[in-house]
C-alpha cells in the first residue's frame, strides 16, 4: 500500500498569536509539527506495521505530504523520525496567506500525482481550526470521505472501515481504495521519536517543491479578513477559599449576575 | 429581495434551535429558504418541525442515500441548490457534520467559505473570535456564494411562529458521493438534558470528580444545565465522549460555564472561554482555569456544589 499522511506546521498552542495585515503572523511565534496530525502519522505507521511494514524493501509506504514555508521541514522532519518513509514539501512565496481552498487544491495535485491508496488527515490544525481541508481533498480528489475515525481497519486487498464519532453519533462507514480518512485524537498514542528514528530522518529525503513543480496555479484566498481587533484579555475576577460558605457564596454571585 | 438558505439542524425528528439561529442570521440577508433533507417519505413530517424564525420557504428533497452516504451525499443535494437557486449566502451549523458539508460544497460551486461565524451582518460579513477568543475577525467571501457556518448558540434566535411554503425538489446525487458506505449509525445518547451546544447554562466536570458526576449533575439540574466533561473525564470512561467540551470535544458559548475539579489546560480552554460567564470550583489554588474565571471558589467540590445547590434552590424558592 502506498499511505499519504497529511501534516501540517502551527504556531505552538501556547504562544501568543497575532494577526498582521489580515494573515496570522507565523514569522515571530514557535512552530510546531501540528499535535492532531501526530496520531495520522502514527495511525499510518500502524496501518503498515499491521500488514508487514514500511521497512526499507517492504510492503508498504508512508510519504509525508505538508505544504508550508521552508522552515516546516521541521515539523516533517518530526513526522520522519516518528517512522515515515520519505516527504513532499510544497513551499513557494505565492502560497503565504492561502485558505483552506487553495491549500486543498495544492494537496489534493500532490496526491492524485503520487498513487496513493490512502491519505490520512488530522481533525483539525490547531492554528485554522476550520476541520474542513480532509473533506475538500476528498471533493476534489473524487475519493471516498472517511473522516472523523476513532477507529481504521484496513483490508490491504483494497477496503477501509472506520468508525466515526462526531456529535451526531457513532457511523460504521466503509469504502474501497483510494480513500481519504481524519482520525480523531482518541484513535491511538503517538510514539515518541526514538533516538535511532531521529538519526534515521536526517538521512531521508524531503523532497521540496514550488508551485511550477507540482504543476497547479497559485489561488488566491477567497475570503477575505476585513479588520482584526484584540479583545481585552478575560480579567480573573472574584476569587474566595471555601471555608464552610463557598456554595453560598457561589449561589449569591449567580444571583446577582441575574444567572438564577 | 435575494433568498438566503441555510441548511435546517436537526436533532432525531425535530429541527433544533440552531435551525432557528440560522434563520434569524440569514434573514438580515435576504428571504430565508430553509433546505431539509430527509429519508425516502419523511420529508414532510420533518418539514413541519421547521416553525420557528423568519423562514420564508422551506425546499424539501427526499433521498435515502443522505443516511447511506452521509456527508457527500448532503452536500452534492445542497449543491444542487445553490447552482439552481444563486442564493445570497448559504448558512450551515458550525459543527463537524456541517462543517464537512460546507467543505464540499465550496468546492462544488466554486465558493469561498467561512467557519465558526458567531455573527453575521446583512452584507454577510461573518464576525469571528479566533485564537482562542482573544481576537476578533470581521472577514467576507469574495468569490462565489458565501458559505458561512454558524456556532450554535451565538445567535439570539427569533423563535416567532412560521409557516413556510413548502416546495419539493429533487437531488441528483454523483457516484463519487456514495463511494463511502453507512453501515450502521447510532444517534448519540439523549438524557433529559439540554443540548451542550444550545444550553444557556453548561455544567462540567473533570478529573477532580473522581468520576463521580453525581454533584455535577445535581447543580446542572437545578439550573436546567447540560453536563459537560473535560477530556480527563471522558477518557476515564465516567462520561461519555459527546459530553466532551474543547479542542477534540464541542465548542460552548454559554451566559453560564460552571467548571468543577477541571484545571484549564489549554485544550479544554480552546473549548469554553468564549462563554459569557465562566465560574470555577477546584480546589487547587493555581488551577489556570481561575485565571479566565468571573467568580471562583477554591474548595472541594463535593462540599461546594451541594451547599451551592441547597442555597441556589432556597433563592428560587
Ligand atoms: C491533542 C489533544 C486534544 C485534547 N483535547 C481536549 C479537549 O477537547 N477537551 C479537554 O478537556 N481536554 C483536552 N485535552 C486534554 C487536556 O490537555 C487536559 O489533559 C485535560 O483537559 C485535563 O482534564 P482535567 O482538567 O479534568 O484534569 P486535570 O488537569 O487532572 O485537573 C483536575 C483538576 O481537578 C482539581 N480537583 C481534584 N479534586 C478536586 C475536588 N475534590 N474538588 C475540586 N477540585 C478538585 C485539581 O486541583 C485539578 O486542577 C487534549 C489533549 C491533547 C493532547
Ligand atoms: N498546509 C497543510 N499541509 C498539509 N496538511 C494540511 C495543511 N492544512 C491542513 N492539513 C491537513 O488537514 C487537516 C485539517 O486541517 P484544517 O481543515 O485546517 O483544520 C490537518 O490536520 C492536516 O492533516
Amino acid at each position: 500500500m502506498k499511505i499519504a499522511v497529511c501534516v501540517k506546521q502551527v504556531p505552538d498552542s501556547w504562544a501568543e498569536k497575532k494577526m498582521v495585515g489580515g494573515v496570522l503572523d507565523r514569522e515571530n511565534v514557535d512552530a510546531v509539527l501540528n499535535d492532531l496530525d501526530e496520531y495520522a502519522v502514527e495511525e499510518a505507521l500502524r496501518i503498515a506495521e499491521a500488514h508487514g511494514g514500511n521497512e526499507e524493501g517492504g510492503p508498504h509506504t508512508v510519504t509525508v505530504i505538508s505544504m508550508g514555508p521552508e522552515r516546516a521541514t521541521e515539523a516533517v522532519r518530526k513526522a520522519l523520525s516518528m517512522g515515515a518513509n520519505g516527504a513532499i514539501l510544497v513551499s513557494d512565496a505565492a502560497l503565504a496567506g492561502s485558505d483552506a481552498l487553495a491549500t486543498s487544491a495544492v494537496l489534493a495535485k500532490v496526491i492524485s500525482d503520487g498513487g496513493y491508496d490512502i491519505v490520512i488527515c488530522g481533525t483539525e490544525s490547531t492554528d485554522a481550526r476550520m476541520s474542513v481541508v480532509p473533506a475538500m481533498l476528498s471533493a476534489r480528489l473524487g475519493w471516498a470521505q472517511l473522516t472523523f475515525a476513532s477507529k481504521v481497519v484496513v483490508d490491504p486487498a483494497g477496503k477501509v472501515s472506520i468508525t466515526r464519532v462526531t456529535e451526531a453519533g457513532v457511523d460504521e462507514i466503509s469504502a474501497a481504495f483510494p480513500v481519504v480518512v481524519s482520525v480523531v485524537e482518541k484513535i491511538n498514542e503517538p510514539r515518541y521519536p526514538s533516538f535511532k528514528g531521529i538519526m534515521a530522518a536526517k538521512k531521508k529525503t524531503i523532497e521540496q517543491k514550488d508551485l511550477a513543480a507540482v504543476g497547479v496555479a497559485a489561488q488566491s484566498a477567497w475570503s477575505q479578513v476585513k479588520d482584526a481587533t484584540p479583545r481585552p484579555p478575560r480579567e480573573a475576577g472574584l476569587k474566595v477559599n471555601d471555608e464552610g460558605s463557598g456554595g453560598e457564596a457561589l449561589a449569591t454571585f449567580l444571583a446577582e449576575k441575574k444567572l438564577i | 429581495m435575494s433568498t438566503v438558505l441555510i441548511l435546517a439542524d436537526f436533532s432525531g425528528d425535530h429541527a433544533t434551535k440552531t435551525t432557528a439561529e440560522l434563520a434569524t442570521a440569514a434573514a438580515r440577508i435576504g428571504s430565508v429558504s430553509a433546505v431539509v433533507l430527509a429519508p425516502a417519505g419523511k420529508g414532510a413530517a420533518l418539514a413541519a418541525t421547521v416553525n420557528q424564525g423568519p423562514i420564508s420557504n422551506v425546499i424539501v428533497i427526499e433521498s435515502n442515500d443522505f443516511a447511506s452516504h452521509g456527508v457527500a451525499a448532503v452536500a452534492d443535494a445542497l449543491a444542487g441548490v445553490v447552482k439552481d437557486k444563486s442564493p445570497a449566502a448559504l448558512l450551515i451549523a458550525s459543527h463537524a457534520f456541517g462543517k464537512e458539508v460546507a467543505a464540499r460544497v465550496a468546492v462544488l460551486t466554486e465558493s469561498g467559505i467561512i467557519t465558526d461565524a458567531v455573527d453575521v451582518a446583512a452584507d454577510a460579513t461573518a464576525t469571528q473570535l479566533v485564537f482562542g477568543g482573544s481576537t476578533t475577525v470581521h472577514s467576507q467571501v469574495s468569490q462565489g456564494t458565501p458559505i458561512i457556518t454558524v456556532r450554535p448558540n451565538s445567535i439570539d434566535a427569533d423563535v416567532s411562529a412560521a409557516s413556510p411554503a413548502i416546495e419539493n425538489a429533487t437531488a441528483a446525487i454523483s457516484d463519487i458521493a456514495k463511494k463511502a458506505t453507512i453501515a450502521s449509525s447510532q444517534p448519540p445518547v439523549k438524557g433529559g438534558r439540554p443540548e451542550l451546544t444550545e444550553a444557556n447554562i453548561v455544567v462540567s466536570g473533570g478529573r477532580g470528580t473522581d468520576g463521580n458526576f453525581s454533584a455535577v449533575e445535581a447543580f446542572a439540574d437545578l439550573l436546567g444545565a447540560a453536563v459537560g466533561a473535560s477530556r480527563a473525564a471522558t477518557d476515564a470512561g465516567w462520561y461519555p465522549h459527546s459530553h466532551q467540551v474543547g479542542q477534540t470535544g464541542k465548542t460552548v458559548s454559554p451566559q453560564l460555564y460552571v467548571a468543577c475539579g477541571i484545571s484549564g489546560a489549554i485544550q479544554h480552554r480552546a473549548g469554553m472561554q468564549t462563554s459569557k460567564t465562566i465560574v470555577v470550583v477546584n480546589k487547587d489554588p493555581e488551577a489556570p482555569l481561575f485565571d479566565i474565571a468571573d467568580f471562583g471558589v477554591i474548595g472541594d467540590l463535593f462540599n461546594v456544589l451541594p451547599q451551592a445547590t441547597a442555597a441556589v434552590a432556597a433563592k428560587k424558592g
